[in-house]
């Protein structure tokens, strides 16, 4: 694909070409790409520890692309490519360049939202590409919310038939492979989100009994709140469905959200009141939460996966797994924020500053691209606990019909803030640089 | 069963009446759009007085007509007397600050029609670029454009925009704003534009149209004659918005205009110096004109049957300027409200369309002076890969 990138979209067609004279220049012949590795990866995922550095030289009459594994060379072909121009004359030119390259931070995402709206598979698969461009390698893929459910899930088919928006607006277990795939193939990790306690209504239109049956004094309302967590078939439920979650994701990594849970169905509901007594959380509903999730940790942790939260669980005081993944989205004072999770000993991925779906006139870009993650109070130590970030496209105003031209080229800024080292702060240059990156990408 | 929905013998004919002929000529302003439509059992009639009230009689037809389940096609019995509150119903495309190809303004009047907007106002060439491609000053866009042969409206381009929006019911006004933002006119006009000075000497830069040499005038008699000619509609606006007088000030000879003509150091004058001539020059090509509110703002002297775009938005002033043209016995248009570039997170189309552009203090005559109003898509950050998703 990277050979049609570079050759197959000639710009210059329309302008009159003149007869290539007899060039006496250097020419480059061959990129060969060398993976050093015994196992170089290509039949594997790629993972929060794959090696993504690579050293490119360009001279006549051979380049060579070496890294260590198969991702690196995924990188270092987007370089290589951005490197080949075209002159007046419709010849292509390379510089003769020595690069040097790696990611500054490891975990370097995009969030796509397709419960508020559903996208469509070719809307996903062109952002893979679009993400590929810019060096991003994780999609973390927020599947299902309060709004729809369409993750067709094999053991529970209810969920979908009842919570999707419509029977065709469902992402069957073969759409699902093949996002899988084609980000694979980019080095792009698929980090499914299965939010929890929160956030769920449209789980219960599949699954009856799961979510809390709200009271208005002793009686239900017929509404319903947060997954119930005081009753055992929700685990049963749960248990079942990260059984299936675990083997259809491939990547190491759930994200079990954890987000914006809302108490008060939970506070009218006369079992679970009950059950608050019996544990002994007096009325700190926050210790109810931070029970239900401890069990689906241990749920997900049984299945050999590592988990990722929003920060609720974490500053709700749960017991986290210590390699848990704590997610800081919450804009005000995240820096602060970050000190805390860091300081606890968890690992964080930011995302604060970096919500695009929050759309602004003019070039808002710059207070992307001008983010300091590290700068934080913090430890040297606590600081290599950031291990990256995510561009969020949240999907209340998003579909189809506008998510390209509103996630890039903003999203650049937050990658190449992720990648490149901490002193490319220069708007500049940037500008000048993402002008040409975006028509490139065009 | 009693409940059953009867279906009638279907309906296969909308009758469409128009009773004054004039499917060949173009809309314009006094243009009638107002139309009936009677769907009974039986019979589906639409009936107007001009083709211009046919066409959005039809687009609300269409918009009546449902499905259901079976795949079914169905429409309720209604009466509807429908027309419109205001005459002018515009919509801005700017395609200086990013080029736009045709097929987007294409589209773009196509989604006009199915919202009944009348008027596409075509904010053809500015500082960044000038596409538009003159057959008497070729130059112009050669030197201008983005990209001369990828990048520019040729006059069939234009003919086609014109006929498009025509079968449309859609005026196209073009407007080619003097005499600030004008930078690209300067490599294919040279000699029309200002020099800027820094002190005694020339600074290689420029700045709007040079107001005190006659060939400026030559020049403006000639581009607007041409596009006189090009664009049918009676109306041509022609910009007189945010012109930067500090590179007049820079030069001597200006300065020296200046003092002849007792302008002393009001610049407005000399401002309102171009803008009456050049309103003379296009009267007399037969043209009516739209102009910018600072033209107004300046005290330039302005034929009565001038209109005047009012689009400066701070807190609601424009209310107040409304109420000061109209108070004068202009006709206005508003956009002020409605620059819909300025986008913004969520449902911001609540404060668009909340807007009451009668709402400032006035006389029944001064308020019936409102023509109407466009909403503006500036092409800052606009350009084929988001111009629709943003405007719709």
């Amino acid at each position: 694909r990277y050979y049609e990138y570079m050759f197959g979209h000639s710009r210059r067609r329309t302008r009159g070409r003149r007869p290539l004279a007899a060039r006496a220049e250097p020419e480059l012949f061959q990129l060969q790409v060398v993976i050093e590795a015994g196992d170089p990866g290509c039949d594997r995922h790629p993972q929060l520890s794959s090696s993504e550095a690579y050293r490119l030289t360009v001279t006549e009459p051979v380049a060579i692309l070496k890294a260590y594994e198969v991702w690196g060379a995924l990188r270092g072909l987007e370089t290589f490519s951005q490197l080949v121009h075209e002159d007046d004359y419709g010849s292509f030119l390379v510089n003769e360049s020595e690069i040097d390259d790696f990611p500054r931070f490891a975990h370097r995402g995009v969030l796509l939202d397709t419960s508020r709206h559903y996208l469509p598979l070719k809307s996903i698969l062109t952002n893979l590409d679009a993400m590929a461009f810019n060096k991003f390698n994780v999609l973390h893929w927020h599947i299902v919310d309060d709004q729809s459910f369409p993750y067709q899930s094999i053991y529970f088919p209810e969920l979908s038939d009842k919570g999707a928006y419509s029977p065709n607006l469902i992402y069957t277990p073969t759409d699902v492979r093949l996002v899988i795939e084609y980000a694979r193939l980019r080095g792009i990790r698929v980090i499914p989100e299965f939010d929890t306690p929160g956030h769920t209504q449209s789980w219960g239109k599949g699954q009856k009994d799961l979510l809390t049956p709200c009271y208005k004094g002793r009686q239900p309302t017929g509404s319903f709140g947060p997954v119930n967590p005081v009753w055992n078939t929700t685990y049963d439920f749960m248990t079942m469905f990260f059984k299936e979650i675990s083997s259809v994701f491939p990547d190491e990594v759930i994200h079990l959200g954890g987000d914006e849970v809302d108490f008060s169905c939970w506070k009218s509901n006369p079992e679970v009141k009950e059950f608050m007594k019996k544990q002994g959380f007096g009325s700190d509903y926050a210790k109810l939460e931070s029970y239900y999730v401890q069990n689906i940790l241990d749920i997900v942790s049984s299945y050999n996966k590592g988990h990722m939260v929003w920060q609720e669980v974490f500053d709700h005081k749960a017991q986290l797994k210590p390699d848990t993944v704590v997610q800081v989205w919450m804009a005000n004072n995240y820096a602060h924020e970050l000190s805390s999770v860091t300081g606890a000993g968890f690992t964080a991925v930011l995302s604060a500053p970096w919500y695009l779906d929050y759309i602004s006139y003019g070039q808002d870009w710059k207070k992307y691209y001008s983010v300091e993650p590290l700068k934080f109070p913090g430890s040297e130590k606590q600081k290599k606990l950031l291990i990256g970030g995510e561009a969020c496209l949240w999907g209340e105003f998003v579909d189809a019909t506008n998510l390209t031209p509103r996630l890039w080229p903003r999203a650049s800024a937050v990658g190449e803030r992720l990648w490149s080292s901490s002193n490319v702060t220069n708007l500049q240059d940037a500008f000048k640089r993402l002008t040409n990156h975006r028509c490139r990408m065009l | 069963a009693e409940n059953e929905p009867s279906w009638e013998t279907p309906c296969t004919e909308l009758l469409v009446y128009v009773s004054t002929p004039g499917c060949d000529g173009f809309p314009s302003l006094d243009s009638k759009e107002s139309y009936k439509l009677s769907i009974s059992k039986g019979s589906m009639l639409l009936s107007a007085e001009t083709v211009w009230g046919a066409l959005r009689g039809l687009e609300t037809f269409s918009q009546l007509v449902g499905r259901d389940e079976n795949g079914t096609y169905y429409i309720n019995e209604t009466e509807i007397v429908d027309f419109p509150r205001f005459p002018h119903r515009g919509l801005l495309l700017d395609t200086s600050r990013h080029y736009l190809p045709l097929r987007a303004i294409l589209e773009t009047l196509d989604v006009m029609a199915y919202n009944k907007f009348n008027v596409f106002h075509w904010h053809i060439v500015d500082d960044p670029s000038f596409p538009y491609e003159s057959s008497t000053f070729p130059e112009l866009s050669k030197q201008g454009a983005f990209n001369a042969m990828t990048h520019v409206y040729t006059a069939s381009d234009v003919r086609t925009v014109i006929e498009y929006a025509r079968l449309r019911g859609i005026r196209v006004i073009a407007e080619f704003d003097t005499p600030g933002h004008t930078l690209l006119w300067g490599p294919g006009a040279p000699g029309l534009l200002t020099p800027c000075y820094v002190g005694k000497a020339p600074s290689g830069v420029y700045g709007p149209i040079n107001p005190i040499v006659n060939s400026t005038y030559h020049f403006v008699t000639s581009l607007f004659q041409e596009v006189s000619t090009v664009f049918p509609d009676f109306f041509l606006h022609l910009g007189g918005d945010e012109v930067d007088f500090s590179c007049w000030k820079s030069n001597p000879e200006i300065r020296a205009f200046m003092t002849e003509m007792g302008f002393g150091e009001d610049y407005k004058k000399l401002e309102s110096f171009y803008i009456q001539r050049l309103l003379d020059i296009v009267s007399s090509l037969g043209k009516g004109y739209i102009v910018w509110q600072e033209v107004f703002d300046n005290d330039v002297k302005l034929r009565p049957d001038t209109i005047i775009h009012v689009w400066k938005e701070n807190a609601m002033q424009y209310l107040k300027e409304m109420a000061n043209v109209t108070r004068a016995g202009y006709r206005a248009l508003l956009s002020a409200p409605w620059y819909l570039n300025r986008i913004s997170y969520g449902q911001d189309w609540i404060e668009a369309y909340k807007v009451e552009p009668l709402n400032f203090e006035g006389s029944p005559e001064q308020k019936a002076l409102v023509m109407g109003g466009e909403a503006c898509m500036w092409g800052e950050y606009v350009d084929v890969t988001n111009l629709t998703p943003r405007l719709w």
